[in-house]
């Protein structure tokens, strides 16, 4: 019979494998291992992902201070000796570096700190070249100030702030023509004697950026504040517009071509690369519509057409939760069909309607690419005013002005990239734990 | 008067005739709302719709329509240039026109009209202004400039008019008819069906938008661009006076190369960890790492850029490009394949988890009844019938690592090449997308407008693959009942 020669009646013990037994189960385990391998990478990814930005970033909320006594002198602020700010306005900058310069030599004087070696020029440059704008606004904002001598704390240069945080080094400094190694030495020895020091940061997040030159000035005030501009627009264009899109395709509309057509076209909308959609607002809202470049509303309303497809399909969800049994209970003790949705269905659909609008702006927010053919990407120094006109003025946005620092050639702005993806990320987090207890909190499950 | 002004004026207008609309119908029937056909309330909104939507579609319209018809008219006026077109000298007039607004708000009128008969003295205010112009000021183009800006101003003025005047009239007819047969309640919900399938139009007129700005300009580029040169040419090289190569291969290489090194990072990986979290891991595994690759999924693109710019760029070049003598460049075809595909593993990882899912557990349950081992049975079993799915996700994934922007700008480089070696930068499509508009070029020039047909050919293909992906799946997919 066949059965004598099967080879399973030619095995030995039973508690040994056979190869074959043997390269199934082999093959399971290492099926298993990919698999665990895989989500290793992922999780790896993400974890090098954070840490190298985290790392990179975290130095920009910290920054270098020197604090000096300065003495200033109505000779040179002001002359006439009114305290009127507007004459005040005629000294610029020069005079107030001069004060600067003369504090610093005294301050260095009194501390015992030679300058042996050091120009008048590099002494000077330790500090930013922003030091002198700064005590010039800090004055005209208080011309009682005038004739007093008063601490005052300036931002050092951005190699002066590399050294402390390891960016710079004595080696690197000899090749740099922006700083010399004996200038760190000094500064070493002002933090030694507490003329130096690394405080918190606040004008990273409300200063406006600075040039290329003075990247310890930079800040993010106004990238903020365009983001927010631009947010702003979309949450109250995209809300009521993709709320109404929902409410007529999931409840109203016929079942025929034309709502087909517009089904397939919102699907078709969520796919299409951003930055065509940069394309659609060059063309469109500058070229054809005349509207301004890098102006929050241009923004606005390409994040508003880019965020409708997300809101669409969450809010069509969050109406298919519904049970009927709610439309019609409403319809049997005789409301009408407007009523049954805009009094019931809407009102229990709201916590997913508002979530699925939070994820939306989380995505609208980190969105670069349509913002940099818009003309986002412009240097803008100025805060933009209160809206409305502050919508027509040019602004940033955050994501874009992480770009445009990367852009830079001074390694600082690396750094202070990296610290605003910090910001855009807490921002992101922040909305994605409000979407989450929004969802664990209000929606119900039927 | 401002459009912020007019819109709340309008509102304002709205929310009065809400209230006296209702008013009027209850007097109507002294007090007594079982009288009237609807809900008081549905008289009041019957009012402020009447004078708020058509009023508002109106001034949208306005503002839409106007600078069109404007630039028509004054186009006429402008002197050609060299290549019968007006762009350049249009270009100029805009630049001209919101210099005399910004210097509107600091000269004094007279003064104002007194420079606008001296275009040298002109441009020198407009560059104090912060306006600069290139050349001098051509008077022709200044005229145009002063008249533009005179029916620009002509027709805010007739826009606040005829809107005010629409929703006046809208206003008072809506609380003209109202009496206590007034059907309000169906009145209002037509006005509502009507607003909101005008707001389920704009997802339609957005594509619609889309596809016209797309091919108009591309037409007119392959009006002075040889069409056959932008298919089928192997360089691309702008150059500023003109007589570029705008070959469109270079680009659709790198694009394509990047898109498969993504790819082949991504399929992979996100699969294994999509069956791995289906088919094995226990509950702590997947409540642990469920979340970690989601909150990959919502990390900006911008971000993935920087990474690749700062942290996978150097360190390809520094570990592998350079000992192996492939290049020195941090910037590469590399660097950015390997972020886009850790970008996209979430992507893919996410799809394929609802399409193992979707296999239904019987078929499992046979497979493991007739002795195959869970790994035998997701490849000969799960797999195969979830093949359509997967092939549609990939696809999906692929479309998206096509469009992609952020991350090859900052992490692929910029020289267009065609080169097989991945250590090299290379360039693709969007790059130049994005490095062709931002510049300072003019708008007609070849070297710009080629941005649109570049965009037009990404918008096909990604469109294209995400209609084949939706064929596969609706084609092959197993039904299971």
């Amino acid at each position: 019979m066949t059965d004598a020669t099967h080879p399973i009646a030619a095995r030995g013990s039973l508690l040994v494998l056979d190869p074959r037994t043997k390269a199934r189960k082999a093959a399971e385990t290492r099926f298993r291992l990919y698999g665990a391998a895989a989500i290793a990478i992922s999780i790896l990814a993400l974890v090098v992902l954070l840490t190298s930005v985290l790392g990179n970033g975290l130095g920009a909320f910290r920054q270098t201070f020197v604090t000096l006594p300065i003495t200033l002198t109505e000779k040179t602020l002001d002359k006439s000796g009114t305290r009127d700010p507007e004459v005040m306005k005629k000294v610029t900058t020069i005079g107030y570096s001069k004060l600067i310069d003369t504090a610093l030599t005294e301050a260095l004087a009194a501390k015992g700190l030679s300058t042996e070696g050091l120009s008048k020029k590099e002494l000077s440059g330790l500090l930013s070249q922003e030091a002198a704008a700064t005590l010039r606004n800090q004055v005209l904002a208080d011309p009682t100030l005038v004739g007093q001598t008063v601490e005052v704390k300036l931002l050092a240069n951005g190699r002066v702030d590399g050294f402390f945080k390891g960016r710079v080094t004595l080696e690197s400094a000899a090749r740099d023509s922006n700083i010399s190694p004996a200038q760190l030495e000094l500064a070493q020895k002002m933090r030694e004697a507490g003329l130096i020091g690394l405080g918190f940061n606040m004008a990273f997040l409300t200063g406006a950026d600075a040039s290329e030159l003075r990247p310890e000035a930079a800040g993010l005030g106004v990238a903020i504040l365009g983001s927010a501009y631009m947010m702003l627009i979309v949450l109250v264009l995209s809300l009521p517009i993709g709320v109404a899109t929902s409410i007529y395709l999931e409840e109203m509309a016929p079942k025929n071509r034309w709502t087909d057509l517009i089904e397939v076209n919102i699907a078709n909308l969520a796919a299409v690369p951003s930055i065509v959609y940069g394309i659609l607002a060059l063309a469109l809202f500058i070229n054809f519509m005349g509207l301004p470049q890098s102006a929050p509303i241009v923004g606005g309303l390409v994040l508003t057409l880019m965020t409708l497809p997300t809101i669409i399909i969450a809010t069509r969800a969050a109406l298919k939760a519904v049970p009927p049994s709610i439309r019609d209970a409403a319809l049997g003790v005789g409301a009408s069909r407007n009523q049954a949705i805009f009094h019931h269905v809407l009102p229990l659909a709201m916590p997913g309607i508002l979530t699925g609008t939070i994820l939306g702006l989380a995505r609208a927010l980190g969105e670069s690419a349509p913002l940099l053919l818009i003309g986002m990407v412009a240097f803008v120094k100025d805060f933009p005013s209160a809206p409305p006109e502050g919508l027509m003025q040019p602004a940033t946005a955050l994501p874009v002005q992480v770009y445009q620092w990367t852009q830079r050639s001074d390694p600082a702005f690396v750094e202070r990239a990296s610290g605003a993806i910090i910001v855009l990320m807490v921002f992101l987090l922040i909305m994605n734990a409000v979407a989450i207890i929004l969802r664990r909190r209000f929606e119900r499950r039927w | 008067m401002s459009l912020g002004l007019l819109t709340l004026i309008v509102l304002g207008l709205a929310a009065f005739g809400f209230l006296l609309g209702r008013g009027r119908a209850l007097s109507s029937v002294k007090g007594d709302p079982r009288a009237l056909h609807s809900l008081p309330a549905y008289y009041g909104w019957s009012v402020a719709l009447a004078t708020a939507v058509p009023a508002l579609l109106v001034l949208a319209a306005w503002l839409f329509v106007q600078p069109a018809l404007l630039q028509g008219q004054i186009a006429a006026q402008l002197p050609a240039d060299a290549a019968g077109s007006t762009d350049l000298a249009m270009a100029d007039l805009r630049r001209i026109a919101s210099g005399l607004d910004r210097l509107e708000g600091s000269l004094p009128a007279a003064d104002l009209a007194a420079l606008t008969q001296d275009p040298a003295a002109l441009r020198g205010q407009l560059a104090s202004a912060g306006v600069a112009l290139g050349a001098e000021i051509d008077p022709a183009v200044l005229k145009a400039a002063t008249d533009y800006r005179a029916a620009a101003t002509r027709g805010q003025g007739a826009m606040v008019l005829v809107v005010a005047l629409i929703a006046a009239a809208g206003f008072a007819i809506a609380l003209w008819r109202i009496r206590p047969d007034l059907r309000a309640r169906n009145l209002v919900e037509q006005l509502t069906t009507l607003v909101l399938i005008g707001c389920s139009l704009i997802a339609v007129a957005t594509t619609f938008g889309i596809v016209a700005s797309l091919v108009f300009e591309s037409v007119h580029f392959f009006r002075i661009y040889d069409f056959g040169k932008f298919f089928f040419s192997t360089t691309w090289n702008p150059k500023f006076g003109g007589g570029s190569d705008l070959g469109l291969w270079p680009l659709v290489w790198g694009t394509l190369y990047v898109s498969v090194i993504a790819l082949v990072v991504s399929v992979p990986i996100g699969l294994m960890a999509a069956i791995y979290l289906s088919e094995y891991a226990g509950r702590k595994v997947r409540s642990f790492a469920k979340p970690a690759i989601e909150i990959l999924a919502g990390i900006p693109t911008i971000v993935y850029g920087l990474f690749a710019l700062i942290t996978v760029g150097p360190f390809l070049r520094d570990w592998f490009a350079q000992p192996l003598g492939l290049g020195a460049s941090s910037s590469s075809v590399m660097t950015a394949g390997l972020v886009m595909g850790i970008m996209l593993i979430p992507f893919v990882s996410s799809l394929s988890d609802d399409i193992i899912n979707a296999v239904p557990q019987a078929m499992r349950d046979g497979s493991y009844g007739l002795g195959a081992t869970q790994s035998e049975t997701v490849k000969q079993v799960v797999l195969p019938a979830a093949l359509p799915g997967i092939v549609g996700a990939v696809l999906l994934a692929a479309s998206r690592a096509i469009g992609e922007t952020m991350i090859v700008v900052m992490g692929a480089g910029a020289a267009a090449k065609m080169s097989l070696n991945p250590f090299e930068a290379m360039t693709t499509v969007t790059v130049k997308i994005v490095s062709q508009l931002t510049g300072d070029t003019e708008f007609a020039s070849p070297e710009t407008l080629v941005a649109f047909a570049l965009g037009l050919t990404l918008f096909c293909f990604t469109l294209a693959l995400n209609v084949l992906a939706l064929v596969i799946v609706r084609k092959y997919r197993e039904q299971y009942e």
